[in-house]
Formats: structure tokens, sequence, C-alpha cells
């Protein structure tokens, strides 16, 4: 839960859901009752011993909580600087940190009385993550996800279907994250009386940012810890992809009040910056999109362009709102990688640890060894290992031009 | 007095609800949309609702997506369209105009700039869908201070409790959204329409409009006998994705035909 102090950067939003100027409730009319019902019941089950236990017991029995935080001795020596620990939440159940917000969600929508769950997916992982919340609680799921990212990520698809779950491929666009949640938006303005649309990352209408930072923030939390019982110590430094920006957030946000700690935020630079990418902070500019305000990328008269990234959890052309204040504000440094930079970081990490990388994770190792070289022997740096990389290998046996996998 | 609150007038003098027609701006082409926007009053549009195309239309069903997609890929941008309504006003001083589309292009625009300009165009009324009273200020100010009113959306799931949210910031009109969903999609029934605007008349004086799902001049017609005005929209979009201006203009003169009989007289 955030800390209150005012002098804290861990207090926002404000009641309207605004984080400086971003964030907020940019929502037609229909749903504006929906989202208020949804901030409601959250605030009532956050302060819950019962719902906080609830949670809790899910957290550990059943995702398998608290997820490893492990020192790479090889990659640490190959980089020759940092110590990097690996924030493990690949091996979490369903592989990877989706599965933490959506058992919060869920338990929040059988509160309510939600009968059939909605969600957009990119990358497939939160999709599976949410169709197996709803197997677990036996809800109705229909998830949307783009026809361009159904192609690129089949083996999530049929793990979705496998689930119990709908998967509704949307065509309108680029077929990408994008347009997977405006046709969820569109749903939901449908179904309003039985349906919840669970949100898989900080984006979207108050409260969705801080309820699903909240929900991620047992991963900052649980490192806290674990380096305090490895190294006794605080980590230095800490390192994170971010399409959304869930995972990032997750890690970041327990830290915002620790000064001495270096926080970077990697977004994926697809092609290289001045070409094709989803890197929303370096390339775009504040704007209104999905709920809320927060840096998109678009062109000179407004409209939303898609972005481009390998890794399908990343290709969005916008990013939480409290990312973009974070990046105003100036605690957190957003830096980026591109596509070839991801694989290679995919590949090292494969090899030297045994430990395939969600290609959007390989984001995030790819800023973090260049770092790590530049950095003494006793700095401790954390990578988060948001996802297991099993779904990527088509992908990247398709990039490297290498057979054998369908 | 403002067009729109003149135009509202004369329809209740005349004792009968107003026809809005929605065309997207720029949909198919820039030319061929000038010329189906011009002959709208002729054909029958008591109000036009020019839709600012944008690529994410979040409320709007396939049809108006498409329309977007049309109208953009054709080059058309926000200050096309308001190019489109100073060249409406050059033989119309009457029919009001209220833009209806999505917040960012406005945003990007600049509000104040966007304010000015639009007036100087000749617009009337803006309806921005994402814009809802809680976040509405920041361009509701400046498009007051131009004279220009701010069309609020309510809806079925707006209750009693929330309606004088809305209601409180509106001018112009109250445009109710009939159903739950998208434009074009499923239509509301005659009893519901009737219903809600009897629940909307006990909060406002501000004259009701009804949209989403009106597709037929009969079903025109049913909702013209209890608002003050019937919106159509997906399926005058669905014509002008022909391209054929004349027919587009026979079928809003049919809707037209609809809603003046409505109340049997």
């Amino acid at each position: 839960m955030p800390d209150q102090r005012a002098n804290s950067l861990r207090s926002g939003p404000d009641q309207n859901g605004h984080f400086g100027i971003f964030g907020g409730r940019f929502v037609a009319e229909t749903l504006m009752p929906l989202i208020l019902s949804v901030e409601q019941a959250y605030g009532e089950a956050r302060n819950d011993p019962a719902f906080r236990a609830e949670l809790g017991n899910l957290l550990t029995h059943y995702v398998g909580r608290p997820s490893p935080l492990y020192f790479a001795k090889r990659l640490s020596d190959h980089f020759g600087g940092a110590k990097i620990f690996l924030k493990r939440e690949d091996l979490n159940h369903t592989g990877a940190h989706k599965i933490n917000n959506c058992m919060g969600q869920i338990l929040l929508a059988k509160r309510m009385g939600k009968q059939r769950i909605i969600a957009e997916t990119g990358a497939g992982q939160h999709g599976v993550a949410t169709a197996t919340a709803c197997a677990l609680m036996g809800l109705d799921c229909c998830i949307f996800m783009g026809a361009t990212d159904i192609e690129r990520q089949a083996p999530n698809v049929y793990r979705m279907k496998l689930l119990g779950a709908e998967v509704r491929p949307v065509t309108a666009g680029a077929g990408t994250l994008k347009d997977a949640m405006n046709e969820a938006l569109r749903d939901w303005v449908a179904r309003v009386e039985d349906t919840y649309y669970l949100i898989g990352t900080v984006a979207g209408p108050h409260p969705y940012p801080a309820m699903v930072r909240d929900f991620q923030c047992v991963i900052g939390e649980e490192t806290k810890e674990q380096m305090k019982a490895q190294e006794g110590r605080m980590p230095d430094s800490l390192v994170a992809c971010i399409g959304g920006g869930s995972n990032a957030m997750g890690l970041f946000h327990p830290f915002l009040d620790d000064a001495a700690v270096a926080i970077y935020g990697v977004e994926a630079a697809g092609h290289g910056l001045d070409k094709e990418h989803a890197a929303s902070l370096a390339g775009g500019r504040p704007g209104v999109l999905h709920g809320n305000r927060t840096y998109l990328l678009m062109n000179d008269d407004g409209q939303i362009e898609e972005g481009h990234s390998i890794s399908a959890g990343l290709d969005y052309p916008g990013i939480g709102p409290e990312h973009s204040w974070l990046k105003e504000t100036g605690r957190v440094t957003y830096v980026s990688a591109t596509d070839e930079e991801a694989l290679d970081a995919f590949v090292m990490m494969t090899r030297m640890e045994g430990i395939i990388p969600a290609l959007e994770s390989s984001h995030a190792m790819a800023y973090a060894g260049k770092l790590a070289s530049t950095l003494s022997k006793d700095h401790l740096m954390v990578v988060n290992l948001s996802g297991r990389g099993d779904k990527d290998i088509a992908t990247v046996a398709k990039f490297r031009g290498e057979g054998g996998v369908s | 007095m403002s067009r729109l609150s003149q135009r509202f007038a004369s329809l209740k003098a005349e004792n009968r609800a107003g026809l809005v027609v929605f065309v997207t701006a720029g949909d198919p082409g820039r030319d061929v949309s000038q010329a189906i926007l011009n002959g709208l009053p002729k054909a029958g549009a008591d109000i036009i609702e020019l839709g600012m195309p944008f690529t994410d239309a979040m409320a709007d069903g396939p049809a108006i997506q498409e329309g977007s997609k049309r109208a953009l890929a054709a080059g058309m941008t926000l200050p096309g369209v308001l190019e489109m309504v100073a060249a409406f006003r050059q033989g119309d001083a009457e029919t009001p105009i209220v833009l209806m589309g999505y917040y960012n292009p406005v945003y990007i625009y600049g509000v104040e700039r966007f304010a000015q300009d639009a007036a100087k165009a000749g617009v009337d009324g803006m309806i921005v869908v994402d814009l809802p009273p809680e976040e509405a200020d920041e361009l509701l100010t400046p498009l007051s201070r131009s004279g220009i009113d701010f069309i609020f959306l309510t809806a079925p799931t707006t209750d009693d409790a929330r309606l004088p949210v809305v209601l409180n910031k509106a001018s112009g009109f109250v445009y109710y959204v009939s159903i739950t969903g998208v434009t074009g999609t499923v239509s509301a029934s005659e009893a519901a329409v009737k219903a809600a605007v009897g629940r909307l008349k006990a909060q406002t004086q501000l004259p009701v409009a009804v949209g989403f799902g009106i597709k037929t001049p009969v079903q025109a017609a049913a909702v013209a006998r209890h608002a003050d005005a019937a919106v159509v929209g997906s399926a005058v979009v669905e014509m002008v994705a022909t391209g054929d201006v004349a027919k587009v203009h026979q079928f809003v003169a049919e809707l037209a035909a609809g809603v003046r009989k409505a109340r049997g007289h």
C-alpha cells in the first residue's frame, strides 16, 4: 500500500487519479459509473483484512511467492562490474509477473459479483494469467488479442483456450495491444452489468494504474527483504523493462523514497529510436488515450501511431501515467534497448545462466549488461526477470533464421 | 441567442423533434465530404454532428471506425475539419454544427487556440466522448469563453444520483446514449427511450437528443415522438462509404420525413 506522506514520491495519485498532469479518468460516460464502482470496491477491499489474507494465501500457495532473488554469477562475471541479481518473476505460476495482479483483481471482481471477465493481451502473458484466474474461480473469460499477436504468440493462445477462455481476434489497426484494448473497452461498454475488465498493466482510467501497481508492489517489497537477507543492505540500482510498465512499477514503487537507489526503466526501441519503435517516453509526448493522460506515440495531428517491438508485450504506443510522472520528476531514468540488443541478451542469459527470459525481460537485461560493465564490483543491481521466454522461441528462431520451431 | 438554442426554439414552435445527422469530416474524401455536408440542411438535417476522425474510436462501432479510417487515409486533420466548417458557413449561417470526437487531437491542437479557431470557423458545440465531467473543465472553460456549447453524454448507466454531476456542466443540449454499447449496434425500444427522456427532463431544462442505434426512418420517428431530437450516425456513414452524394441526401430526406411525421401532423 502506498505511503501517504505528503513529501513522499509514493503518495499518488490524488483522489481523482492524477499523478501531476498524468492519469485521470478519460472514459465515455457509459463507463464512468463502472469506473467509480471499481474504485469504491477496491478502496473497501484494500482495507479489508479478509481480502488481504485471501490474496496473500493465493500468492503463497497458488502463485508460489515469494519469487527468488537469484545472484547471476556468470552474467555478473561476464560484464565484469556490478553484482547482478535476477528477480525471478518467471518462476511464478503461469510464468510471469502478470499473475500477481490477476489474483488481486479476480478477488475484487468476485467481491463485486461479476460473472464475466474480459482482458486485453499483447504477448499473451496477461491473457494466460487472466484465463488461469478465471478457471480457478469458475468465471467466464473473454480475451481480446490482436490478430498479429495471435500469430506470433500461438502457444499462449492455445493455453488460454485450454484454460477455457474465449480468445477474440482483433483485426482493427495493426492488430496489436492498442487495438485489443480498444476492443475490450467496446465490449465492456456493451456488457456493463455482468462484466469486469481486468486490465493487465498500470494504465487505463483511474483506479487501474494505482490498483495494478499496488498488486505488483509485492515484487519490490520482496526484493527489499531478500537483498537485505542476502547482502545485508539495499540494492544500488534497479532495472526493469517497460511496455505499459506494470512489472517495472511493481519493482520500483517500494524504492521510490530510497533516494540512494538508482532506478532504470527500459523501453523498447524496436528497430531504433529514429525508426519504428515503442518507446513512448523517448519518442512520444503527453496525450490522452485509453482513459488516461500519459506519454503517447502520435503524429502532429494527435493521431495515435502504432508501436513496434519484437516483443509483443512491449508493443504499445503508451505507458502507465505514473511512469510519465516519474520521468518528469526525474526520479526514474528511462532508457531503451533495440530488438537486436534484446535478442542478444536473450541468447546470453539462456547460455550463461540456463534461464530463457521473455523477450520483454530481455530488454531489461540488455540495458543492465551495458550498465553493469561500467559499475564497481560491490554495486548491487536488481534486474526484474518479469517472465519466462518459452512463448518467444518461435520468434527468436525466425529472427535468427533457424528452423526447428514452428 | 446561439444557433443551437435558436434551432431548438424553432423546432419547439413547429412542435416537432429535430433530426441530427452525423457524418465524419473528410469521409470518404475531402471534396465528397464537403458536398455531403453542404447539402445536409436542404436534405432535412436540423443539426449537423461532424465527426473529427480519430485512430482509436473506442466508443464507436465498425461503421464509424471505418469512416474515421477512410477520412484519415484521405488526409483529413483537425485543422482540415475546421476548414470544412468554415466552407460550410459560407453558404449556411443557421444550421448548428456540433463537432464530435475524442480528446487527443483537440488536446494536441491546444485547447485555447482550438476554442478560438473553432468559434471563428462557425462551430456551435462540442461532444468529446472521452471527456466526462470529471475531466472536462480544461476544455469546457476555453470553449465557453468562445461561446461554444459543451454537450455532455448521459447513458443508461448514469443514475439519478449522478445525473446532476453531468447536467450541472451541460449546455446546448443533452445527448442521451440510448443503449449501453458502441454506436451503430443494438437499438433501444421506444418505451425505454420514453422513460429515459422523462428521467432527464425531470432534472434539466435543456433539450434532449437521443442517439446510438437509430438506423431507419421508422426508428427515428419513434424517438422523435419523445425526444427533442433524434441522432442518426452509423446508418448515414454506411451510405457515405459509397461516395454517392445524392444517395446520402436521399437517405437523410427519408429520415427527416420520418422525424417530421412523428407527432402526427
